[in-house]
């Protein structure tokens, strides 16, 4: 079987990251900020696999299982604050959210 | 019986403590007791060492009481030097000082602020101990600092009226900028000897200084400056004819007696450093003679009782320095001890003359008063004749000698000894124009008032009389310290010019007649004259002195004062705050509480943070 | 097999592009599972089979499904739509795109240095359990604390 070079696996785990970053950057939506998130989270954890695949072994599945947990605790908690918001200023806009200002 | 010399400042000082610690709480008759019997304690201690030291026939002796600080190679210590010369002072001060505290007991009976006088005339008296009794130039300027603090302290007394306050401030000012000076002379003497122990100090600079060296003038100049300020010599003197806004037993002991005579002490303390550098010797001459002319001229026109006695009193002390100048030491000593007999008398006298007047001070207030107060008036008289140096009493004495050594001086010996008379022959006028204003012709206001004069203030009239009369025949044993073993001189004065210097005074008192008591000549009709009243207002004012530094110091420093009304170096300070308020609120700016830019914020400064990674 | 990474790869790109690029939030989510699935694809080629199960069944089956419950409570409708593409001019995405760009390059530059090949051996769950219980057991604990302490607060915060 032939094999894959592990650049390409690391790009496309870079790739996906950006893209979850610019999706951080440019949106106003709160709940597509988070989605986009979850994107690059998504992407770190492509990165851990791609190193276990390198050297043979499962630690990098454990930290992906742990990155995992982590995602799964932030989007609850974050979900809930957006319930939150959205109860308290019937609206997903972030920019109208700024009274640490200064 | 000698190491016990260290009780000497002791007393006082647990005189005062006691005094501050009960802060007017205790009974008047205890504070009395404290007060005058701790000074009275000490005179006794003076006394039995006195015997004990004259009787052993040594020359010094030094007592360390303990080592003050040891900071590399300085290290001095309380140490105490018992001489002739401090013999003589100590003695003075604890005797005189005693009458006067005495004396005080019953002049400030009356006074709510009783226990505090008390304890400041304590501390005063411990100071001026430590002075004169010191063995190093360190614990001397202790005492000269403690002597300078009380008698700002005892003029500012009834520091209710704020006039009091200012002379007081006047007088501490003034001699601060003799202390600075002398503060420096002690700075070069300790960089270039290596000690401040005064004996070693002053053998050192005898081998190793050569006469006249730049070194020696510097030293001498700058002690003098000190000893100018302390003892109210030109240019210094402007401070001591306010001090008398204090009460009057402080201005017998602190402005008559005892501080005033420091800067002599001094310069009499270290003559090896003066005989050093004559320019500079000739120069306290100079200044002496020109003082005691100045405050003669300016005597004659005052009219406050202790204003007379205050520019007397500089006027004497320009004696003293005359006498230093010339190298006339153990005169000039004498004469501050006849001084300070005489001239405390007349204070205390004076101070009698206030009260039973019910603080009068304008002598053409009073007249006649010879029968209504009749212990002042022979104080008066017998003091009046001893400051006049009248044959015989203790001040003929002094000063004679003192003219005597002026005019066996070469150079300009001949021209100091005529000052010297000139100002003799005004000091008979002014004393004796005191004593015919207040004492002879008709009774002006205050006729009920009996004399307040009881036991404990007319003793010690009693005793100064006796002192002032025949003190000069009391030699006084300062000459060991002073010739280096030599025997002392005889003098060779022809019979004129004795007979010049004993009739002198004795021709100003007949001037004094003439005009203020058998009324032949009229001042008012000398004041008529515009040449005559104008030079009355120019040396009533002291030569325009006050309005002289007024000009030079006090009027420019306002000036700057009011330019830096906003405080530049403020600013300084207020920049710093102004910056970082305004890099606070441009960094104010970045925070502004919107998600996106928070996101794009960490996303940018991740980049950049990789940026420098790869490239570094 | 290999050809399989290169196309879910390929599918995962476009998807998460789409996910961006959305205005209508249900289809945004919808594209994020599809770029979750393909992913899960990726893990089974590179040898990671347990990890692929779990990104399905987690992550697009829970987290993604939890966004879809708040999204729906939230009823946003149309007007949400509209809004989404009001915000969405072009002026904001020049300042992200090159910040991410530079990113992206930095990180290519530092990934092609590795020159290796993955042999794409199957790591099975054998092995991963037999890790979890042994040198990360520790890890596992943390990781269910941090759930419980996700459970109470999404609870309390949700509240009314």
């Amino acid at each position: 079987m032939q094999s894959i070079p592990i650049e390409h696996g690391l790009i496309l785990a870079g790739i996906l990251f950006a893209l979850g970053l610019i999706g951080v950057l440019t949106r106003r939506n709160i709940v597509f900020v988070l989605m986009s998130l979850e994107i690059m989270i998504n992407a770190s954890g492509l990165a851990f696999i791609v190193a276990a695949s390198r050297w043979e072994h499962a630690d990098g599945q454990v930290m992906f299982l742990m990155i995992l947990t982590l995602a799964a605790a932030e989007v609850a908690v974050g979900l809930g604050l957006i319930i939150q918001m959205y109860r308290r200023f019937h609206t997903v806009d972030i920019n109208v959210l700024s009274q640490m200002k200064g | 019986m000698q190491d016990l010399i260290w009780l000497l400042p002791t007393f006082p000082l647990l005189g005062f403590l006691s005094l501050v610690l009960t802060s007017g709480n205790l009974p008047k008759q205890a504070v009395a007791v404290i007060g005058a019997g701790s000074i009275g304690l000490s005179f006794l201690t003076a006394a039995a060492i006195a015997v004990e030291f004259l009787g052993s026939g040594e020359t010094h002796f030094v007592l360390e009481v303990w080592r003050w600080m040891s900071v590399g190679d300085f290290s001095p210590g309380f140490s105490f030097y018992l001489d002739g010369l401090s013999l003589v002072m100590m003695l003075i001060i604890t005797g005189v000082g005693f009458l006067i505290h005495l004396y005080s007991t019953g002049f400030m009976l009356d006074d709510p602020s009783y226990s505090r006088f008390f304890a400041y005339m304590n501390l005063f008296v411990a100071s001026m101990l430590m002075l004169v009794l010191a063995d190093n130039l360190v614990l001397l300027y202790l005492g000269w600092e403690g002597v300078g603090l009380c008698s700002y302290l005892l003029i500012g007394f009834w520091y209710e009226k704020p006039e009091n306050g200012y002379a007081a401030r006047k007088a501490f000012v003034t001699t601060r900028v003799g202390d600075t000076s002398m503060a420096i002379g002690l700075f070069l003497l300790f960089a270039q000897l290596g000690t401040l122990n005064i004996q070693d100090m002053l053998h050192a600079a005898e081998t190793q200084w050569a006469v006249g060296s730049g070194l020696a003038v510097a030293a001498s100049l700058l002690l003098l400056g000190g000893a100018v300020g302390k003892s109210a010599q030109l240019p210094l003197q402007t401070w001591l004819p306010d001090a008398m806004a204090g009460p009057t037993p402080i201005s017998a002991l602190i402005h008559a007696a005892t501080m005033v005579t420091a800067g002599v002490y001094l310069i009499a303390r270290t003559h090896v450093l003066f005989e050093l550098a004559p320019n500079v010797q000739l120069l306290v001459a100079w200044i002496g003679l020109i003082t005691l002319l100045m405050a003669g001229f300016t005597a004659m026109t005052q009219h406050d009782i202790k204003r007379i006695l205050a520019y007397s009193t500089v006027s004497q002390i320009g004696y003293m320095f005359l006498g230093l100048g010339v190298g006339a030491w153990s005169a000039s000593v004498f004469h501050l001890m006849t001084h300070a007999f005489f001239k405390a008398l007349l204070f205390l006298a004076a101070g009698t003359v206030i009260l039973s007047l019910h603080h009068e001070h304008d002598i053409f207030k009073m007249g006649g008063k010879r029968k209504q107060l009749p212990i002042a008036f022979a104080s008066f008289m017998i003091g009046s004749l001893a400051l006049a140096a009248f044959p015989f009493t203790s001040g003929y004495f002094s000063k004679d000698e003192i003219l005597i050594a002026a005019l066996e001086m070469e150079g300009p010996g001949l021209l100091l000894w005529i000052g010297g008379v000139i100002g003799a022959f005004f000091t008979g006028i002014y004393s004796f124009r005191l004593v015919f204003v207040v004492f002879f012709g008709e009774s002006k206001g205050h006729h009920e008032e009996k004399e307040v004069a009881g036991f404990s203030m007319a003793t010690p009239l009693f005793i100064l009389m006796v002192l002032a009369l025949f003190g000069g025949w009391i030699q006084i044993p300062v000459d060991a310290v002073f010739s280096h073993g030599e025997m002392p001189e005889e003098h060779h004065i022809s019979g004129l010019m004795h007979g010049i210097m004993i009739a002198v005074p004795l021709l100003g008192i007949a001037v004094s007649y003439l005009f203020f008591m058998s009324k032949t000549f009229s001042v008012d009709k000398l004041m008529a004259n515009p040449l005559a009243a104008s030079l009355h207002r120019f040396w009533f004012s002291g030569w325009g002195m006050d309005a002289l530094y007024d000009l030079l110091f006090v009027k420019p420093f306002l000036f700057l004062a009011r330019i830096n009304k906003s405080d530049l170096i403020d600013a300084f300070y207020a920049l710093l705050v102004r910056v970082s308020q305004v890099a606070h609120s441009m960094l104010a700016r970045t925070q502004t509480g919107q998600l996106n830019w928070y996101a794009m914020s960490i996303a940018a400064s991740v980049v950049l943070l990789i940026t420098l990674g790869v490239l570094l | 097999m290999i050809l399989l990474f290169y196309i879910a790869a390929a599918v995962a790109i476009i998807a998460t592009v789409a996910v961006i690029l959305q205005s209508n939030i249900v289809h945004a989510l919808i594209y994020l599972i599809l770029s979750l699935l393909a992913i899960a694809v990726c893990f089974y080629v590179l040898g990671a089979p347990f990890a692929a199960v779990l990104e399905a069944i987690v992550y697009a089956g829970a987290i993604m499904v939890l966004f879809l419950f708040v999204i729906m409570m939230l009823n946003m409708g149309q007007r949400s739509i509209d809004q989404e593409r009001s915000w969405m001019g072009p002026k904001v995405w020049i300042v992200p795109a090159i910040l991410a760009s530079v990113l992206l390059a930095q990180l290519l530059s530092v990934m092609t240095q590795y020159d290796h090949e993955l042999a794409l051996t199957s790591v099975d769950v054998m092995q991963v359990s037999a890790l979890l219980f042994g040198p990360y057991v520790l890890a596992v604990e943390l990781a269910s604390i941090l759930l419980l302490a996700g459970l109470v607060s999404a609870y309390h915060l949700a509240k009314k």
